[in-house]
């Protein structure tokens, strides 16, 4: 656990969050006692266990593939931080060479 | 006359409209009174529609009655949507945002003629168990406004029992409806994992999230449950299966029953005071004919791992959607893509949201996914399995909802372990799928309502509610509206 601290970093990358060196400190010490409360599921022999990921059992629902109207273009696109001709809009991805 | 309606149930209400003695606009005119009396105090409420809430009564008043909820007021979580209708999940990455369409259980209440006439206060997005990780506002108990009320769902919980609605709608993830049911005194229903559509509930743990309804009154839970409930198509786990009449159904019954007491429900972790009154209410089971037998639920202790390994490993993935592309909060003048994603999240997402998404983007990272995440699927298979095996001799669990009543402001928020061991008796029956009710049985030293759990196999709603109806019944409660005064 103790390479926690290192990773914090790395984390925060693979979660697309900009945090502060001080942020950086306060989830590493949030995380660290979080996982050695968690760690206590360790204890539990599963070798022959089957994993659950739904607590009922579930089906493939299949229907029929029908066009069915949506909310206007407009609606969705009045939600946008930013558009631009009916499509959303971010900063420039690939770079004009 | 206004106070008195404030007293009244849903179902009562109703019946006064049916009879025509009141009006929907009369009626609306007293929860806007009710609301501006006391919310400004208890604050259950992050926008209240005051104009269009009249307007719609007026409408509903020239109107056929649709169903026993016609022109009844009702509030909402802010994590469900409505057309048209500000929605933030209590947080600023969502600040602004109006949903494009609305929820199922949205377009069922409003077609049966109930009127939602606001969104309430909850810890941003649904994450915490006192509502105060809400970035916006500081929700109050109204029996004691030092406390909490409870969480997720705090604001509904709030401003029903405080009678400024007669019922609001949550969300239980871990136990969300519960246990703030349970701190202000009110009864909260958590459904079958499916058995309610979420088609519009903005997700936080997928495979654990279900909404419900919170009312002071288990008949008016189990009409609310009835036009909730239902298979949809726009949600593939909803579940098809026909929805029973529950209200109609509904008697006060535990003869012939056997109650499990799960011993791990009453570990040292559960305060004397609430341990006492979950016991009195053993003893009214007795007296009812009830069967009661002591049970075990040995996986109980590693429920709160289980559940916030899984819990924040779908939230870290759910919210992923957050980025300032398609709606809601983008920070300004980004460098690029990447630049413009991290900061919109670390700029709009709150510190119990941040915390969560590191940990579950931990548990679910390469070399430690089997060790955690692995781990604790298998987890949830073996308390399922407890549950399975205790459901083979009894027919209900009562348990306590809360190992402790309402704690005060401030007082957890700052010890991430601490604040997530309130779940520790309503968690297991998420990771389970199971339905539960917790419904108000007595008031500790203090005079803060101790809340009692029935949990039940997956879709023993009636069992589930027939009995709580008849706790409620016993204990004298009697719906009562917590004392709070403009």
């Amino acid at each position: 656990m103790a390479a926690l601290k290192q990773e914090i970093s790395q984390l925060a990358t693979l979660g697309r969050l900009n945090l502060t060196d001080e942020e950086e400190k306060k989830f590493a010490g949030d995380l660290q006692e979080i996982l050695e409360f968690a760690e206590k599921i360790n204890e539990v022999d599963t070798e022959n266990i089957q994993p659950t990921y739904h607590a009922l059992p579930l089906e493939n629902v299949f229907r029929d593939d029908v066009c069915q109207p949506g909310p206007p273009i407009e609606t969705v696109l009045k939600q946008a931080p930013a558009s631009i001709d009916g499509y959303f809009s971010v900063p420039r991805v690939i770079d004009r060479e | 006359m206004n106070n008195q309606l404030s007293q009244l149930s849903l179902l009562e209400l109703s019946q006064l409209l049916e009879a025509q003695e009141i009006t929907a606009v009369e009626l609306m005119e007293t929860t806007v009174e009710r609301y501006r009396q006391l919310d400004s105090d208890i604050k259950s409420f992050l926008y209240f529609d005051l104009d269009e809430s009249l307007e719609t009564a007026k409408k509903q008043d020239s109107l056929e009655r649709k169903s026993a909820l016609h022109g009844i007021p009702l509030a909402i979580k802010d994590n469900i949507s409505r057309l048209g209708k500000p929605l933030t999940c209590s947080s600023k990455i969502l600040a602004g945002h109006r949903p494009p369409y609305s929820a199922t259980v949205v377009e069922k209440l409003e077609q049966a003629g109930g009127i939602f006439v606001g969104n309430t206060n909850m810890d941003e997005f649904a994450m915490g168990s006192s509502t105060e990780t809400s970035a916006y506002q500081t929700t109050r108990n109204p029996w004691d406004l030092e406390r909490v009320p409870g969480g997720s769902s705090g604001g509904s919980a709030a401003a029903v029992a405080a009678g400024i609605v007669p019922a609001a709608l949550g969300s239980d993830t871990g136990g969300s409806i519960r246990q703030p049911a349970a701190f202000c005194g009110v009864v909260g229903f958590k459904p079958t994992y499916g058995r309610v559509s979420r088609y519009g509930l903005f997700p936080f743990a997928s495979s654990l999230d279900q909404i419900g309804p919170i009312a002071r009154t288990v008949s008016d839970v189990a009409f609310l449950t009835e036009l909730l409930a239902g298979s949809d198509s726009r949600d593939s786990t909803s579940l098809d299966s026909p929805v029973p009449r529950y209200l109609e159904q509904l008697q006060p019954r535990a003869e012939g029953l056997t109650f499990g007491i799960p011993e791990e429900y009453f570990g040292e972790g559960v305060d004397s005071d609430v341990r006492q009154i979950i016991q009195q209410t053993i003893e009214t089971l007795k007296q009812q004919g009830a069967e009661i037998k002591t049970v075990n639920l040995p996986h109980t202790k590693y429920a709160i791992s289980t559940y916030y390994i899984l819990a924040t490993a779908e939230a870290s993935s759910n919210l992923a959607r957050y980025d300032g592309v398609q709606y809601g909060y983008r920070a300004d003048e980004p460098d690029d893509l990447i630049d413009m994603y991290s900061r919109t999240r670390a700029e709009g997402f709150g510190p119990e949201v941040k915390r969560r998404i590191m940990l579950g983007t931990f548990v679910l990272s390469s070399g430690y996914y089997e060790a955690y995440y692995g781990k604790a699927q298998k987890l949830r298979t073996l308390i399922k399995q407890d549950f399975d095996r205790v459901y083979e001799e009894c027919d209900l669990l009562l348990t306590p909802t809360t190992p402790s009543t309402a704690f005060k402001l401030g007082e957890k928020i700052d010890d991430p372990v601490q604040m997530y061991l309130s779940d520790i008796l309503t968690a297991s029956t998420n990771l389970a799928g199971l339905p539960a009710i917790s419904i108000p049985v007595g008031q500790d030293s203090k005079q803060l309502p101790v809340g009692a759990q029935l949990i039940g196999p997956a879709l023993s709603e009636q069992t589930v509610l027939n009995a709580a109806f008849m706790l409620e019944k016993q204990s004298q409660w009697d719906a009562k509206i917590a004392p709070v005064q403009a």
